[in-house]
């Protein structure tokens, strides 16, 4: 018995030393492929000048959330706002430096310095309108609602007396609690909601519509009768506090990329693969052209 | 096996970077040990000092280290300090300055008992024999306490490389990061992806943590 364990002992200690062998090896030829944290060093030098004399920008992106910013099976960094970023870089004539950030997070990156701009599906609030600089939006979101094709449901007329599946904390669940007719069931977490939902609990669902398109792709029996209802929400670049010199440049750059239709090229590259081709570029980016 | 998931740890780079993840969560762990064991050895014999207004700070130190949790710990260097102190390193390296601080107050306190648990017969031998301060501890005290420390010095590195998973709070691009980068990326074609990179996230840190446990154990059967 104790023989055994010794040669277990041994095994787990051999693999140990392989690991850390092979782990080293990949460390040391694929750091690149980890880009993310090289960009996180602490500078308060943001301006436009001090950036391109720097000869390179900080961008904070999320890294988990496909199809705005995340990181494919090549280890590149892709995404609606990885895209623009790289736009932004080579516009302003310099490199661009990553660093990964998470929604919680995406404040304090930009307000300890770690970042000179964030780019990560920031929704612009009132709330954090009073922390950070948001630029022009580049992008729209607001609720939709997902119904079965068999009985869809097209007008929040429809939505009377029946039940609505949303997320905890979504602006989905904010806008739906204010109408007293609608009954609300609520769920922890979007795996959830859309179990429940595809399980027949509830007539409808209602969640940000860009990520109902993306869902509505790989459950083709349902459909977005109502694409967008309530108040339109944007989506914007944003700046430290006070960083007038890049919030400028970059109020300018989302204008010219306006008139030039770059956001409809961002569109059909990135995001249009995921949301299939019921949706029109017109659902999710601004007006373009002149 | 095509919709298994299994699939998505060896598609692309993916098992390059994971392995790359974890070699950060490697380096990190060893640098910190290595930091914060020679600091808290230093911390340790100085504790047994006879002032008490230093016994007082590192006393404090230590409590500091083991009240304030990990995870606010790295926020506090990573987010407050460069902004403070002006400090100019990247993420793994305010992680390894986070991580060594709290090794050497773990192990200060790990010092501390092994040296004062060395009989006192010892240490007034050295004495009588005409040994210095400094000889006392290098030749004497600091040697047979060693042996003491040793089963709790493994435990603690086994509690640092658990604990390189908070990195990602800080936007290390360690073996959990890389997953979770990994686990969204394939998440529409592969939903059942997420058990797989775990479990082997999971393999992963077994491998690495059991044979220090096991060492840790066989010293401690030794000892008895």
């Amino acid at each position: 018995m104790k023989k055994r364990r010794n040669i277990f002992n041994i095994i787990v200690g051999a693999l140990a030393i392989i690991l850390v062998v092979v782990s080293a090896y990949f460390g040391f030829t694929i750091k690149g492929l980890n880009s993310g944290t090289q960009g996180s060093q602490w500078t308060s030098q943001n301006g436009v000048t001090q950036i391109k004399r720097r000869g390179y920008i900080r961008v904070a992106v999320f890294g988990d959330l496909p199809p705005y910013g995340w990181v494919n099976d090549q280890g590149q960094r892709v995404g609606y706002d990885v895209y623009l970023a790289h736009r932004i870089a080579k516009d302003l004539g310099v490199k661009i430096r990553f660093i990964q950030v998470n929604a919680n997070n995406r404040v304090d990156t930009l307000n300890s310095n770690k970042a000179d701009i964030v780019l990560a599906n920031f929704t612009v609030t009132p709330e954090r309108k009073e922390v950070v600089d948001f630029a022009k939006p580049y992008m729209k979101v607001s609720v939709g609602v997902v119904s079965p094709k068999s009985a869809p449901i097209k007008t929040a007329a429809e939505l009377k007396g029946k039940k609505l599946i949303v997320t905890k904390g979504t602006t989905a669940e904010n806008y739906f609690a204010q109408h007293d007719d609608v009954n609300l069931l609520k769920f922890d977490s979007k795996t959830q909601q859309f179990n429940a939902f595809k399980n027949g609990r509830g007539a409808a669902l209602a969640d940000d519509n860009s990520y109902l398109y993306a869902w509505v792709k790989n459950n083709p029996r349902y459909t977005v009768g109502i694409k967008s209802i309530g108040p339109k929400q944007f989506v914007s670049p944003a700046v430290k506090k006070g960083n007038e010199s890049l919030l400028n440049w970059t109020n300018k750059e989302i204008t010219k990329l306006n008139k030039e239709g770059f956001f409809i090229q961002d569109y059909n590259k990135e995001l249009q693969p995921y949301f299939g081709k019921d949706i029109k570029p017109s659902d999710i980016v601004l007006t373009q052209g002149k | 096996m095509a919709h298994s998931g299994i699939n998505i740890l060896f598609a692309g780079n993916n098992f390059g970077r994971l392995m790359a993840g974890l070699w950060n969560s490697i380096w990190i762990a060893a640098v910190s040990l290595v930091i914060g064991l020679i600091v808290g050895t230093i911390f340790g014999v100085l504790r047994t000092s006879n002032s008490k207004i230093l016994r007082l700070i590192l006393r404090l130190y230590l409590e500091f280290f083991r009240i304030v949790p990990t995870v606010v710990l790295l926020y506090l260097v990573y987010y407050i300090l460069p902004e403070l102190f002006h400090i100019n390193w990247s993420a793994s390296w305010m992680a390894v300055l986070a991580f060594a601080m709290w090794v050497a107050a773990e192990f200060s306190d790990i010092v501390r008992g092994a040296l004062q648990s060395v009989p006192e017969s010892q240490r007034e031998a050295g004495l009588a024999l005409g040994l210095s301060k400094v000889q006392l501890f290098r030749y004497v005290l600091i040697p047979q306490a060693f042996k003491l420390e040793l089963p709790a010095m493994i435990n603690l590195a086994t509690r640092v490389i658990k604990t390189t998973s908070l990195l990602l709070i800080i936007s290390v691009m360690e073996v959990i990061n890389v997953g979770q980068q990994i686990i969204e990326a394939n998440n529409q074609q592969y939903p059942t992806g997420v058990f797989w990179v775990y479990g082997f996230i999971f393999i992963l840190y077994f491998v690495l943590d059991y044979p220090l446990s096991a060492w840790a154990k066989s010293i401690t059967n030794k000892q008895k």
